[in-house]
């Protein structure tokens, strides 16, 4: 029994060159070094981002279904969206990503004050996005009686088939809502990032909230790339169907 | 009782469980242990109310009218049994408790990833569970635990939205609990604790992760997108206004296979650390057997439709799901006869939890072959919506997965608790669950052959006969199962104080204290050997 | 004895023939039977290898003192694939006959009758086309080829016969169709076997298998009522679909003289068959599939009619043959 393991010294430092000292403040007690713990936490987010791929697939999926079946009455719901709203949206995301991507890269180089800088304009970024969302776009949808389950009004002049065309918009509200869900999250994460990277929390050694948040909120960004083609973009918005 | 029933006198070493006293040392621990004993508790807990239900039903289809409850009652009874069995007691059974005390044990590590998590993983559990009971008290919900539309979505007059909710919170759960299993066993194995060096059960703990990681999420979002059809009365599933009920079954299903594999994985793990301590052998065919927790992962995702042969799914779309469903058998007849194959020349020890790893073995090949009926579409056909099925999955899921899990708590509680529980008790307890079992649900396989459908309250007269041996042999299962619930609950004031490694078994949990303390291991161990290194292999052989 | 054992005992008495094999009445029957043998011997064989080995190792292997050191036994790749291969081949022979056999059961031959079944919460009404209706009952006649075309008018039900060895889910707003030709007369067992609410276990009935004079006597006793495609021309007349569907195709709505089966090419560029389904559609959803030449003018019948009606108006549009259009149905 005595020979199933050897017994070694506790903490492996010889391989990880950044933990020249070997308790770091920010190690946790469950790992033995700071390598350890920053590629457990990405390898955790990669995982997690993992599952929320299989819960929007789900929509997705759904979505794909009925698409197929009814593309009229889902071509007719599809340019009853303002794209410029959508298209600016999308254009906020990929700003917001980008200066979130730098932000990390503050930390990396240890600028406190861009740090911050950068995570306050992604969350205004993120805020804009949802403030496009929710004052024009939705406003408006619900002004004009297109939301289900609350006084969807189907219009003969529309063509095609009602309830087709309001399943376009369960699935749009739907998915955009649950995005958004996703972004105010994310929103409430980058605000206690911000917090913790005024108080000077992140440097080159150790910025893994920062990394893994990133990760976080670049999927949400990506998640809108599938959304805006999906939702505003069917049939083209010239030729068929005519312009918006 | 052989022993005496005077108080043993406490161990005074320091260990995980006497490191500290008090509601909140339990309730905001984030030691592993502590968290698989939370667990333990309430799984427990819930298994006891399914069980509950499932004895009023038992006693209830004694008479061919109806001997209990009316038909309303009868349906919420079913829907509960098979609601908190599956999400609250199956699911997370031993994952959560074994899983969760074991894993950072057998890889040599301090404690999980991310200990907090763990711990948010079980009041999430507990969140959904109280959800869910809420649901039960209040009127409860009479859909069945497979909740199809448009019956959950329109027509039912029941709980759906509490329980819908209940178990979309406790998917979040697993989902937790599956991701720290997942980045543990990838990043914090001890030095020299390569893929192939480590336990079995480990890599079944790891196969079911990536299945809750890529199914779970497939659930929440079927039982959200019913939530708000209900709730809103707009037509995701309504055929009146062009939906598809269909769909539900799709999206429930391509969870809800792969989640009869979590079920049934993590006790194929279990068995095999069993079958290797109680035969002192390395398991044969080590290499398969890893291999195959994989493949069945890998291919339970593909395999949904068989539950939907006789829906009107396309003929062609029936055939490649009966072409896989047989796929995926083969992974698990290899690890039968892997496991028959280590007993071969083995030392064989017969205490309480080899009896439940030999019941497993045949009853899961018992269940596992029966399941070929089904993947046989015309077989199925005939078979599918009655007894049979209940049979086929009762054999997998009680004789194959609730044993294993008996016999894993029985082998690791002189670990988790520092206590020996009383052998011939727990001896006769599996003898006694068995038979109870076996005469429960054989006769479930006739009933089925014949016809009779599943979920019904009443049923024609020729059939009283067999749901009779039925109903008695639930009485006796039920009997077997409170037996441990007293020996345990006794031992861990009167048991006799167990040594770190009782069973003389390889394993690095069997190499620190029983219990252990609260980080395991004094150092991180340096693992220079294969598993089950009972006898050491010969040079240029494969184990 | 009290009375609750005496009933007791005199239904076990009833059922003490204790079955263990249902009747097999239909064509099919035979087949699956067979298959279900070969299964169950299959599972038999395993079984008891497995055990029986379990038994012999357990015994002969037990452990005879606490040190005992069994030696180390490799493992063997050639029994590692002997015993993937020989399930796989198993695999390969049940699955290929089980998925001809469901192949063949699942065509109706071309001659078969066919019978229109609607469930509903918690009961079965089924149409003969000739008129009589029946609750909760299925008459038909041996040796002929019965095709059942079926549809819920609520949730999603089941419709099984296990004497047949057939079942089917049924469906809201689709068809769904099974086919059977019995060979005994006799009567056997039909169940709901998709739950589907408070009376799942009542929505259940039996079929009635008689001799072709039998059933013909059936089938003209009672009340003469009317044929399914003179309810569906009384519908027709009274809902208004007269007045657009003419038959001489006046140019407002398509007409209906010979359409079912036949193929139609939409707006979209589309061409589909006519069949019971499309036509459903057409009543309960009007502008889903619209029509090149034609504007969207028909109005939604859903709601107003109810799954039977629905029926008799296909079966009357069946009857619209690309002669004249005939007023008598069948």
């Amino acid at each position: 029994m005595a020979d199933l393991v050897a017994h070694g010294s506790g903490h492996d430092a010889a391989h990880d060159p950044a933990a020249t000292h070997s308790h770091s403040p920010d190690l946790k007690h469950q790992f033995d070094n700071m390598t350890q713990q920053f590629e457990a936490g990405n390898l955790g987010m990669w995982v997690f981002l993992a599952t929320e791929v299989l819960f929007f697939g789900g929509l997705f999926a759904s979505y794909t279904v009925y698409r197929s079946l009814y593309l009229p009455g889902f071509e007719i719901g599809s340019h009853l969206l303002d794209v410029r709203f959508g298209a600016t949206n999308t254009a906020v995301l990929i700003c917001s990503s980008l200066t979130m991507a730098l932000a990390i890269r503050a930390a990396q180089t240890g600028q406190r004050k861009a740090q911050v800088i950068l995570l306050v304009l992604t969350m205004l970024l993120g805020a804009a996005f949802l403030g496009i969302k929710f004052t024009f776009e939705w406003r408006n949808d619900y002004l004009e009686h297109l939301v289900p389950g609350v006084d969807f009004l189907y219009r003969p002049e529309w063509g095609g088939n009602g309830p087709h065309v309001q399943l376009f918009f369960i699935f749009y509200f739907i998915m955009t809502s649950i995005h958004a869900l996703h972004m105010i999250i994310g929103i409430g994460l980058l605000s206690v990032l911000t917090w913790m990277a005024a108080r000077g929390r992140f440097s080159p050694d150790y910025y893994t909230p920062l990394e893994v948040s990133g990760l976080y909120w670049h999927f949400v960004d990506i998640v809108w790339i599938f959304l805006f083609p999906l939702l505003y973009l069917i049939g083209g918005r010239y030729g068929i169907g005519g312009g918006h | 009782m052989s022993t005496a029933v005077t108080e043993i006198p406490q161990d005074s070493r320091v260990h995980y469980l006497n490191v500290s006293y008090g509601v909140k040392s339990w309730l905001l621990t984030v030691d592993h242990k502590r968290i698989a004993l939370l667990y333990l508790g309430s799984i427990t807990f819930m298994f006891l109310v399914g069980g509950v239900a499932a004895v009023l039903m038992r006693i209830h289809l004694i008479e061919p009218a109806g001997a209990l409850v009316q038909p309303e009652t009868y349906n919420k009874l079913f829907s509960a049994h098979g609601i908190i069995m599956v999400f609250f007691f199956l699911v997370p059974s031993i994952p959560a408790t074994l899983g969760n005390f074991l894993v950072p044990l057998m890889v040599g590590a301090k404690d999980l990833a991310f200990p907090k998590l763990n711990l948010l993983s079980w009041y999430i559990y507990v969140v959904g569970a109280l959800f869910t009971l809420y649901a039960v008290i209040s009127g409860g919900v009479d859909t069945g635990w497979t909740f199809y539309t448009p019956y959950s979505s329109t027509y039912s007059h029941s709980a759906v939205i509490p329980v819908a909710i209940g178990v979309f919170i406790t998917g979040f759960s697993s989902i937790l609990t599956g991701l720290n299993f997942i980045v543990t066993i990838h990043k914090m194995r001890a030095p020299g604790l390569t893929w192939f060096r480590l336990p079995l059960f480990i890599w079944s703990i790891y196969a079911t992760s990536v299945i809750f990681i890529l199914g779970t999420p497939v659930l929440a979002i079927t039982i959200f997108l019913l939530g708000v059809e209900r709730l809103f009365h707009v037509g995701i599933f309504d055929p009146a206004v062009g939906g598809d009920p269909l769909l539900f079954q799709h999206l429930f299903w391509f969870y809800s296979h792969p989640a009869v594999y979590i079920m049934i994985l993590p006790g194929m793990g279990v068995v095999s650390e069993l079958i290797a301590a109680f035969s002192r052998k390395r398991i044969y065919g080590y290499t398969m057997v890893a291999y195959s927790s994989f493949a069945i992962a890998i291919i339970s995702f593909l395999v949904w439709g068989h539950h939907m042969f006789v829906t009107g799914q396309s003929i062609y779309a029936g055939l490649i799901f009966s072409v896989l469903s047989f796929l995926v058998a083969i992974p698990s007849a290899i690890k039968v006869f892997n496991w028959t194959a280590t007993l071969y020349k083995g030392s064989i020890s017969y205490e309480a939890p080899m009896l439940y790893a030999l019941g497993f073995i045949g009853l899961f090949t018992m269940g596992g072959l029966t399941g070929l009926f089904l993947a046989s579409l015309a077989t199925d056909v005939h078979l599918s919506g009655t007894y049979f099925i209940v049979a086929h999955f009762h054999y997998i899921m009680v004789g194959g997965a609730v044993m294993a899990y008996m016999g894993g708590l029985h082998y690791w509680w002189p670990k988790i608790t520092g206590r020996m529980y009383p052998d011939m008790w727990a001896r006769v307890a599996a003898v006694i669950i068995f038979v109870g079992f076996n005469l429960t649900f054989f006769p479930q396989f006739m009933l089925g052959y014949l016809g009779m459908p599943r979920r019904y309250a009443v049923y024609p007269p020729e059939f009283q006969v067999f749901n009779v041996m039925s109903s008695a042999g639930a009485s006796i299962l039920g009997i077997g199962y409170l037996i441990p619930l007293v020996y345990f609950i006794w031992s861990m004031r009167y048991g006799p104080i167990a040594p770190a490694n009782p069973w003389g078994a390889k394993g690095l949990e069997w190499t620190v204290p029983s219990p252990p303390p609260t980080d395991n291991f004094e150092e991180t161990p340096i693992v220079t050997e294969e598993a089950y290194n009972y006898a050491p292999i010969p040079e240029g052989q494969h184990g | 004895m009290n009375a609750a054992t005496h009933l007791f005992t005199s239904n076990l008495l009833a059922a003490a023939s204790l079955p263990i094999h249902p009747p097999t009445a239909s064509t099919i029957g035979q087949g699956v039977d067979y298959l279900y043998f070969f299964l169950t011997g299959i599972t038999l064989f395993f079984t008891i290898l497995i055990f029986s080995i379990i038994f012999y190792f357990m015994i002969k292997y037990h452990r005879r003192s606490e040190d005992e050191a069994p030696g180390f036994v490799g493992t063997s790749m050639t029994l590692e694939i002997t015993w993937t291969l020989v399930p796989l081949a198993i695999c390969a022979v049940l699955f290929v006959w089980a998925s001809s056999l469901y192949f063949e059961n699942s065509r109706p031959p071309n001659a078969s009758m066919e019978l229109f079944v609607v469930g509903k919460q918690w009961m079965w009404h089924i149409q003969h086309p000739e008129g009589p209706r029946e609750i909760d009952e299925l008459h038909v006649p041996v040796g002929v080829p019965v095709k059942l075309t079926m549809t819920s008018e609520d949730v999603i039900h089941d419709f099984s016969i296990p004497a047949f060895r057939i079942k089917k889910d049924v469906l809201p707003g689709r068809y769904s169709s099974i086919w059977f030709q019995a060979t005994k007369t006799g009567i056997y067992h039909f169940y709901c076997a998709q739950y589907c609410g408070t009376d799942h276990a009542r929505m259940i009935g039996w079929v009635y298998v008689m001799t072709a004079e039998d059933y013909a006597g059936w089938l003209s006793g009672g009340v003469r009522g009317e044929s399914m495609a003179q309810s569906g021309e009384r519908l027709f007349t009274q809902l208004g679909c007269i007045t657009c569907h003419v038959a001489d195709n006046n140019g407002r709505c398509p007409t209906l003289v010979g359409v079912f089966n036949h193929p139609v090419k939409l707006k979209d560029g589309r061409t589909v068959v006519a069949d019971d389904a499309y036509l459903r559609n057409a009543i309960v959803n009007p502008n889903s599939m619209p029509l090149p030449n034609y504007a969207p003018l028909m109005p939604s019948f859903q709601g107003q009619i109810n799954e039977e009606q629905l029926l008799q108006l296909i079966a009357y549009i069946k009857s619209l043959g690309p002669e004249e259009r005939k007023s008598a149905g069948k």
